[in-house]
Order: structure tokens, then sequence, then C-alpha cells
């Protein structure tokens, strides 16, 4: 493996694969953080052009936390398909991005290659892509799932509706509900952020959408995003769960720092599958984000977008039904401003196709990092041109618990309606039933609340 | 443009909104349609009666509502002139429910041209109201000493969550000297994101949350505050005065509701090297939220099951079986 290059006369030597990777990435704040960033954005050019050498058996042979150490390593690992590794072990990260930008190369070939490609593969590759490689790329990959309703069809973007209250206040959540709804939002899931992590009150929270779906046969999904045990228990208690949700990491040790391991997360899918209201197949709803494994202190000096492509390899072992990046809510230690946050966004989207699994985005920034709502809306766009399979959005995109903002109900609807696209199909169906949408798009009467109140 | 002129504005623009919304405030109860505007103000009416006359602080969203959009019916949406009386009504009655902007029409697929510039408005004051100072008046109320991380200013602040979570020197030093060892309970406060939240919210919490621990008999060390803290200070400070648990008061990230929203994150025998779902918190302190008199009194009692299980976070879960 080579690891040196020179560039405008100057020898730059990287001292293993770690920092090669750590090097090439776009300037990312947390990066710097936890030092591992190229010095000067030459050397970061040169490391790209190390890395576009470097072999993929090379990187499945050098591996960034070797599996006797890392569960995550190990589940990565075992989940490779070693005939399509096989074909491809002899090319180089360029040839794998020019591979995937191939214009005979579809939805099919790159889930091919997804399975013989390990999630620190998929990181390298993205880190030689520029902007519209990656929304060109991740627009070829069409990964549908199915809970109750199947989504992320071509053509539409589903969305989490996400009707937080500061207090759990049931009625307050069921108020933000009736809103997000009369908007055409909630395909993906009904999806509530507790402020009290007690299984009473997920319990609460659980009945209260479960019924209310039921009253207005409402097809689609509830989760509320409590803790994995505490979901566990309620579920236990009798309480209708479609799907199980979980904040995960890229390392054993930040994973254990969120109270998590690769064993509990089966245990919740089984319990899902066996007394979960969902039909599943998919069942399983996880988060992530750049910067978390930092944040735990569990970085094992990897930069963060490696980090978080192992977010992805963990993910796929559990066949989520939905997955998706926080990616503006870290704060500005990993993600410092707009740009960063915006490459984020399309780098997370990108690698969580290339693992072939149901990858949305929390489009969304807090109020101490240098961005505003006009920025979140360029990344929606650019989003939409990358066939994201669904986006978080909340009341006039200010969330009103977790105190920072994301995508609106306005701007679904005015996304969906500038792409031409639609809601999922089962959705959209229902949809039009009610009087919400007309002729593909928002009807008159849309965004009424009072529809719901009878 | 400078940070003084922007707060200065922004001060002359609150006052302004402040003035007019007290006046709407005191309308009678009958004109809902103008009541239901300050969804903010009824959201917390059955916790806090007193919101209604307690003039709010700068910085406070509440005042920031304007009632341009909400005046109009909206005609979209029914047609006959009872329909659409009736319609008002349900749609008040929800905001009446929450502190979200639901129900704020639209224009096209677009929210309306007030509602947008309202959001961008409460966005501004947001960004104007991360860091800040506490006043040293609180501090000395309560009689805090105060001591300093390893941070040296705000930009630091934000880009190194690491020194952050760290005293300097000295302060470690201080802490030693000042602080009684091995306590029950150590009480530490910090401005965190906002100092906002500090200095509403500060007072009411502890003197209840020091009540509340005092009637459970537990021991209490020497509370201190940090100035520019993170939650896993408390680590640290873990390890210098040895308590069986920490809870530390931060200033949250502010919002765009509230900017004054404080945070207790608790830990059993926080010590360096402790995991973060080990942590407890109860968020959302203020007085739109959870009012801080009573997070005070829960705080005590949270505390108490802390002890008895000797556990916190989801090592408490797991034990409480």
């Amino acid at each position: 493996m080579n690891l040196h290059t020179i560039l405008g006369g100057i020898r730059y030597t990287f001292a293993d694969l770690k920092e090669v990777m750590a090097k090439a990435n776009e300037e990312k704040s947390g990066d710097r953080l936890a030092g591992v960033a190229a010095e000067t954005v030459q050397e970061r050019i040169a490391a790209k052009v190390v890395l576009s050498e470097i072999l993929l058996s090379d990187i499945r042979n050098n591996p960034l936390i070797p599996i006797e150490e890392d569960e995550v390593s190990q589940i990565i690992e075992g989940d490779i398909n070693e005939i399509i590794y096989g074909e491809m072990k002899n090319w180089s990260v360029a040839e794998l991005r020019e591979y995937i930008l191939r214009n005979d190369v579809g939805d099919r070939e790159l889930k091919r290659i997804s399975r013989g490609l390990t999630s620190e593969m998929i990181a390298a590759v993205t880190k030689l892509m520029s902007n519209l490689d990656l929304v060109h790329a991740a627009n070829k990959v069409v990964i549908l799932s199915t809970c109750n309703i199947t989504i992320g069809q071509k053509g539409t973007i589903a969305s989490r509706l996400q009707p937080n209250h500061p207090t759990d206040n049931v009625d307050g959540m069921i108020a933000s509900l009736k809103d997000g709804l009369s908007y055409g939002i909630g395909d993906a899931v009904i999806g509530i952020n507790p402020v009290d992590d007690s299984v009473e009150s997920v319990k609460r929270l659980l009945h209260a959408t479960k019924d209310f779906i039921h009253e207005w046969e409402i097809p689609t999904q509830n989760c509320v995003l409590a803790h994995v045990t505490t979901q566990m228990k309620a579920i236990r208690q009798g309480a209708p769960a479609d799907m199980i949700f979980q904040s995960i990491a890229g390392t054993e040790k930040a994973n254990r720092s969120f109270g998590i391991t690769a064993e509990l997360i089966a245990e919740a899918r089984e319990l899902a599958l066996k007394q979960g209201t969902g039909s599943g197949p998919q069942v399983m709803y996880f988060e992530t984000g750049q910067g978390s494994e930092l944040s735990a202190e569990a970085h094992h000096g990897i930069d963060q977008l490696t980090l978080e492509s192992r977010n992805y390899g963990f993910a796929r072992h559990f066949d989520p039904f939905i997955v998706n990046t926080v990616v503006g809510f870290i704060g500005p230690e990993y993600l410092y401003n707009s740009k960063q946050v915006i490459r984020a966004g399309l780098e997370d989207h990108f690698m969580g196709k290339m693992h072939g699994i149901p990858m949305g985005v929390d489009i969304c920034y807090t109020n101490h990092i240098k961005a505003d709502q006009n920025d979140i809306e360029d990344l929606g766009v650019l989003l939409s041109a990358a066939g994201v399979n669904f986006i978080i959005a909340a009341p006039m995109g200010d969330d009103v618990m977790l105190n920072y903002q994301s995508m609106s109900f306005h701007d679904v609807a005015t996304l969906l309606q500038t792409f031409g696209k639609t809601p999922a199909p089962e959705y959209l169906k229902w949809l039009e039933k009610i009087g919400i949408y007309e002729n593909g798009r928002l009807s008159p009467r849309a965004g009424d609340p009072a529809i719901f109140s009878r | 443009m400078n940070e003084q002129l922007i707060e200065k504005i922004t001060k002359m623009v609150v006052e302004k909104l402040q003035s007019k919304n007290l006046k709407i405030v005191d309308l009678p109860k009958e004109n809902e349609q103008m009541a239901v505007t300050l969804f903010q103000e009824t959201a917390g009416e059955n916790r806090i009666p007193e919101e209604k006359v307690i003039p709010t602080p700068l910085g406070d969203v509440k005042f920031f509502k304007t009632t341009v959009e909400e005046k109009k019916p909206n005609n979209i949406l029914l047609r006959t002139p009872t329909k659409e009386d009736k319609n008002d009504d349900t749609l008040a009655e929800l905001r009446k429910k929450t502190p979200a902007r639901i129900a704020v029409g639209r224009a096209g697929s677009r929210p309306k041209t007030s509602t947008w510039l309202q959001f961008r408005f409460d966005h501004a004051a947001a960004v104007d109201a991360v860091y800040g100072e506490v006043p040293q008046e609180i501090l000395n109320r309560l009689g805090f000493f105060q001591v300093h991380s390893r941070v040296m200013d705000k930009e630091e602040y934000i880009r190194r969550p690491d020194l952050g979570r760290r005293l300097c020197d000295e302060s470690k030093k201080i802490v030693k000297d000042k602080c009684k060892h091995s306590p029950t309970v150590q009480i530490v406060a910090s401005n965190g994101l906002s100092a906002k939240a500090i200095e509403e919210n500060l007072e009411d919490v502890f003197l209840s949350l020091v009540q509340s621990l005092k009637n459970l008999s537990i021991d209490i060390g020497t509370t201190f505050y940090v100035d520019k803290g993170r939650v896993a200070l408390m680590d640290e400070i873990g390890e210098i005065l040895q308590p069986e648990v920490v809870i530390i008061l931060i200033g949250e990230r502010p919002g765009l509701v509230s900017a004054e929203s404080l945070s207790a994150y608790i830990c059993y025998k926080p010590r360096i090297g402790t995991i973060e779902a080990d942590r407890m918190v109860v968020s959302n302190i203020h007085k739109g939220g959870i009012p801080p008199v009573e997070a005070g009194a829960y705080l005590g009692t949270l505390i108490q099951k802390i002890l008895k299980y000797e556990a916190s976070g989801v090592s408490l879960v797991k034990k409480e079986g």
C-alpha cells in the first residue's frame, strides 16, 4: 500500500491508512477537534490522491479497528459477500468511484456491489466524490422498505411527522400531529421524542398515536424515540409500537456509552417482530450523525465520516425500516457551519444508500451553529434531487422540545411539488380520500388541522 | 454588524412588541380570536397562572408573536360564515394546547410572510441569546463562589467541548479548598449555552431542590458555579470531591420558544470515564416547560431514588428491573 505522493513539488507521506482516510476528508470541525484533519488544503488533496490509488483489498486487509476489539467491525466484516468482494478487490478507490458513476451502472449493479463493500470502502470512495457526484450516484439507488406500508419508491419522498411537545402533553402532541397530517406529512413514521424517558410516558404516547392512527385509518407507523430498553419494557407491558428506535454509533465503545450492544439491538428486533404492532418485515428505526463517537470519546483516532459509515454497516445488519442522520444537530464543534452540514448531509445519505439501507435525513441546525433556515432549505433541495427516502418535519421547522430547527411541513410539501414527487403511494391514496391531496398535490383544504377535529 | 448594535436593536424591537402584546393579554376573555394568538400564554395557563401578569424577560418568544395572520379568518378553508367561525374556534383550541407553530396557514405550499418573518426573528433572538454572562448578584445572593473551566472565550467554548469538561488548574485547587469533601449530593451550576437560563431559573430550582433534599434528610455539599462548563465536568468534580451524586444545573442551547431553558444532569458517582448513558437529565426547566420550583422538588425525589439503587441512567433502569 503506497502512502506517499508528490504534489506541487512537495512530498507528502502518511503514516497509515487511518491518517490517509482522515486527511482526505473535506473540512470538518470535528476532525480538527479530534486532531486528525489535514493541516493544509494541499495536504487534504494529497491525501485524496493517495487514497484514490489504494486498493479495496488494502482497505480490507488493514482494518481501522480490528474485529477482535470491536463488535461493529465484526458485524461489518461478517456481512460481506466474499464472491462479490472478490470481483472488486483489486479495484482502486478511484476505480470504485468511476464504476459507481458509469452510465450503465444503475440500481441493480450498485445494490450488488454494496454487498461486497465494507463501510470503510464506502467511506473511502465518498471522500473522493464531489457534492454533485454524491447527489447523482445516490439518486441511482432505490431502496424500498416495508413496515405497515412501503416507502422509498422512485418519485416519492416520505416524511417523519415529529409532533414533539415540551412536556409530552398528549393533547399538545395530537395538535401538532393534526397540523402535520393536514400537509400530507407522516408516511415514514409518526415519531415522538419524549422529554420523559419513563415507561409510563412512552406507553401513553404509543397508545395516543396508535389510537389516532386507528381512528383515522392512517396507513403509517408509530414510534416513540425513548431509549431502546424503555421501549422494550413498554412493549412487554402491552403498548402498541410499530417499530423500535435507537440512536446508534460506529464503534462498540460509543454504542456502550449509548447503553446498547449488538446483542441488545438483536433482542429488541426479535421483540418487535414477536410483540410489535408493525406488519414488517422491517421493524427497526435508527438515528445516526457524524461526530457522536468523538463526543463519546470512543472514536479510536478515526475521522467522523468513516465512523458514520460504520453506523450504516451496523444498521444494515438489523434490516431497518428507516435510518436517518440528524445531520445538523450535534453542534458546531463537529460541523461548524452550513457548508459542513450540507456536505455531511450529502455524504451520509450517499453512504446509507451504498449500504443498501432506507436512508433519510433530519435536515436541521441548532441555534449556536453558523446556519439558518435558508441553508437547510438548500440541503432539502439537494437531497430531494438525490432521491432521499424520507425527511423529518416539525411545525414551521421549530421543534419546541428539542430546541432546534428542522424542515417544516410546508418545506416537505414544497419540495414534493417542486420536484413533481409525491408521498408514498399508499399514503397518497389516503390523503386523497381525506381530501388533503388532489391531483398529486395539496388540495385547497390542505393545511387545516381542523379536518381532524370532529 | 457589531454585536452591541444588534443587541440594542433587538432590545428595542422586543420592547416595542412587549408593550403591544401586554395590551393584548389584557383583552377580555371572550375575544378568543385575539387571545389565541398568544398561544404560549394560554398553553402555559394551567400550570402557571401568574404568567399572565408577570412581564416576560427579554428574549422570550411569547412576546414576538404577531397577530397579523391570525386576525384574518382562514378563507381558503370553508365557505359559510358559521362554519368559518367554528373552524376558527377549533384552530384556537388546537393552538392553545402547544407552543408549536401550528395552524399558521399557507401561501401556496409556503408559509405566509408574517409567519416566516416571525420565525426568522425568533431565530435571530435565539442566536443573540447564545452565551451571555450570569449576573454576579445572583451568585452572591445564593452564596455560590465562581470557578472556570479550561475554556478561554466563547469561540473556544463552541469549538473545544473537551476544554469545557475540565476545570482550570486554579479552579481545581479552589474547589478542593473551599468545598466539603465526600458529601452525599454535590450541586453545581453552570451557564453552559444560556446564561439566561441560569438567571431566570437557578434560584427557584436550587432553593426548592435544597428544601426537598433537606426534607429527605440528604446531606448536601458546598454548591458553586462554573463559568463556561459542559455536562461532563461532573466527572472531574466527582474525582475531586468524591460525592455520591453530582447534579449539574446548566443552561441549554437556546431554542426558538425559549432561550432560557435549564437542564439538570444527574449521575451516581461520576468519575473520569463515566459513560453518557449513566447520566440522567431533566430538561426543559423554564416557566413554559417544567416550572423551576416543581423541577427542584422532583429532582430531590429523583436523587433519593438514585441513592437507594446506587445507580443512575441506564444502570438505574436495569437495577429497577
